[in-house]
């Protein structure tokens, strides 16, 4: 249903691509780790390769868990809405399809936080 | 013979009818529906303005009258709190951070509130709520002034207290209750009664005004107290009026059932995710706890307002349909929301900590379906952590929700270990939402809610910098120049209580009220 109004209600989104600068917008959210209390937001330019997010912009991010150095990301599973996912590592993002604003969950089979409290 | 006659006094209900109706007059130059554009687009259909009742039947000059007795008697106990020093009567200075967040996040929105009111006075064309609309938004601005004075006298003892209103339209957990008034005050006059007039003040405000108070009772904080019980009276009013306001809706046309179901569903959702900074107050913030956030939510939600929405059945209104929601995350939201502005203390502008052994067995026993299974594992390892001095501060910003604004912190239905995530798509753009209350809001106005003034985004601009700042210049601290922005005393009024300036400041001076030396 549309927005009830006095009169015409158009306006542009706060949040398009061309207001970032270049770059685009990418959530990740680690499953199982709610020590980070929310997934966290990037801003990224498109030609960087996956890789980059993994070995430089996640281990700062995340790093601080006790369970960040047993991450083996050949095992790491993804999900981008909701749906699984195979990232190329070597493809930039936009190659692999990332638009801007998407969603990934990464999911590190056999660690559960702290004492297993998925914390 | 000159006859001595009485002078005719009115009796009450005259004098109510006289002061209260026939003020104001049809329109010759303009046709009254060009005066009133806003009495009719939201599809609201009213027939007989003069069936408005008014519970109360105050009159301006009764008010003038009530409201002055109780701001003198206010201002004593202020100027008393003021040069007795109560400042240090106050159980713990821990306490501070939750009167900090009362200033910056709810004292501000009064005023809006006043606003808000002054402008449905003005867009009703009944004289009834027009009157009625006009007092409260007086109550409104006096609360907002009588808070800023009851709490400006901490302003010259403890940090975070200084520039509350420029903080209110930047910092990103301000923007969550200062969105939630946005949305309701660019509605029309109809719901934004709903919206504040009934959800907020008659379903909801047991839940924010009861904790604070009691807690600054609890907590030896006399000044707010006194403020309190200044306000009370005038919130029994305002939520009769926003009682009368959706009965009045609901009597008038049968056609205004679903829009009014609508918007109870909407803003009951939109208030509880506000309140979750309340809950995470009561169980984390206050010293002397008052009781348990679940406690608060079971009396003053599920029992009065059950009782409330049994009485509104009659009209065919049902319950929100996000309760069932709410008695589980009654348990978790607290701790959750704790959990977040631990983590990103470094960018609040009050301090944060872990709770005590002793708080946490507290915890354990109010909530033991939750605490122990999900949450004391993670404040424990925290304050190890920090007791070996690597105390934890989240370095990336978080993804916020696109409706309330707060970061994706809340968890999934039925899975209190996993994110819950929502997605809509518009006009081509995605949008991510934290619930299915805000993903329904979301998509019932997706022009609406597209164009959010969201922190995390506006900081990714480039909007959120002191002006002339170049963040190419090597070196540059983005966090740094954001809380700059924030008008934050970086390292002050941020970070850990452990440290902090208020607790050396609060112990050495009652210590010196206590102490020889």
């Amino acid at each position: 249903m549309a927005v009830q109004a006095l009169k015409d209600y158009k306006f542009p989104p706060a949040d398009s691509q061309d207001k970032f600068h270049g770059g685009q917008l990418l959530y990740v959210g680690w499953d199982d780790h709610l020590m980070f209390c929310a997934p966290f937001a990037y801003c990224l330019p498109p030609s960087m390769p996956f890789s980059e997010l993994c070995e430089k912009f996640m281990p700062h991010s995340f790093g601080y868990h006790p369970d960040w150095k047993s991450v083996d990301f050949s095992k790491v599973t993804w999900l981008k809405s909701g749906q699984p996912w195979q990232p190329d590592m070597s493809k930039t993002l936009a190659e692999q399809g990332l638009k801007h604003k998407d969603m990934l969950r990464f999911q590190t089979p056999g660690l559960k936080g702290i004492n297993g409290s998925c914390s | 013979m000159d006859m001595n006659v009485k002078k005719k006094k009115l009796g009450l209900k005259e004098k109510y009818a006289h002061m209260t109706r026939g003020l104001d007059w049809q329109t010759t130059y303009q046709p009254m529906e060009k005066v009133f554009p806003q009495a009719t687009f939201e599809g609201i259909k009213i027939h007989d303005w003069d069936k408005w009742e008014d519970p109360f039947r105050l009159t301006m000059d009764a008010y003038w009258k009530y409201q002055a007795e109780k701001e003198r008697k206010l201002y004593a106990v202020l100027d008393a709190f003021a040069q007795n020093n109560g400042h240090l009567g106050i159980t713990d200075a821990r306490y501070l951070n939750a009167v900090k967040l009362f200033l910056t996040g709810i004292s501000p929105l009064e005023y809006v509130a006043h606003r808000g009111f002054a402008a449905a006075g003005r867009n009703f064309p009944g004289v009834g709520p027009r009157v009625a609309c006009l007092m409260q938004s007086v109550d409104e601005i006096r609360h907002a002034q009588t808070q800023i004075h009851a709490i400006s006298n901490y302003n010259k003892h403890y940090d975070g207290f200084h520039d509350f209103k420029h903080m209110l339209e930047r910092v990103w957990y301000l923007s969550v209750p200062k969105s939630f008034f946005d949305d309701a005050f660019s509605a029309g006059p109809f719901e934004w009664m709903i919206a504040i007039g009934f959800s907020f003040e008659y379903v909801l405000t047991n839940l924010l005004f009861v904790p604070f108070m009691s807690g600054a009772a609890y907590n030896g904080d006399m000044a707010t107290v006194t403020f309190g019980f200044s306000a009370q009276s005038d919130e029994a009013r305002h939520m009769t009026l926003g009682l009368e306001c959706i009965k009045f809706m609901l009597e008038q046309d049968p056609d205004n059932l679903p829009i009014v179901q609508k918007w109870i569903d909407k803003w009951a959702w939109r208030g509880i995710r506000v309140l979750s900074l309340v809950g995470m107050m009561m169980d984390y913030m206050l010293p002397k706890r008052v009781m348990s956030w679940k406690e608060a939510w079971e009396i003053y939600f599920e029992q009065n307002g059950g009782a409330l929405f049994a009485d509104l059945a009659r009209y065919g209104i049902k319950v929100p349909d996000c309760l069932t929601q709410c008695s589980e995350d009654k348990e978790h939201i607290s701790h959750q929301t704790w959990a977040t502005f631990y983590q990103y203390g470094g960018a609040a502008a009050f301090h944060t900590w872990m709770p005590n052994d002793e708080e946490m067995d507290w915890l354990s026993a109010k909530y033991p379906n939750t605490f122990d299974k999900y949450y004391r594992d993670r404040f424990t390892h925290w304050r190890d952590e920090a007791e070996k001095g690597n105390r934890f501060y989240t370095n990336t910003l978080p993804m916020l929700c696109q409706v309330c604004q707060i970061p994706m912190l809340f968890t999934e239905p039925g899975d209190p270990t996993k994110i819950c995530y929502r997605e809509s798509e518009y006009e081509g753009e995605k949008y991510h939402t934290c619930s299915d209350g805000c993903k329904h809001i979301f998509d019932d106005e997706p022009e609406k809610y597209s164009q959010a003034w969201l922190p995390v985004h506006q900081i990714y601009q480039g909007n959120c910098f002191p002006e002339g700042t170049d963040p190419t210049a090597e070196g540059f601290d983005p966090l740094a120049a954001v809380l700059d922005w924030y008008h934050f005393n970086n390292g002050h009024d941020n970070l850990d209580f452990e440290g902090s300036r208020d607790q050396a400041n609060f112990a050495a001076w009652r210590g010196m009220a206590t102490k020889n030396t």
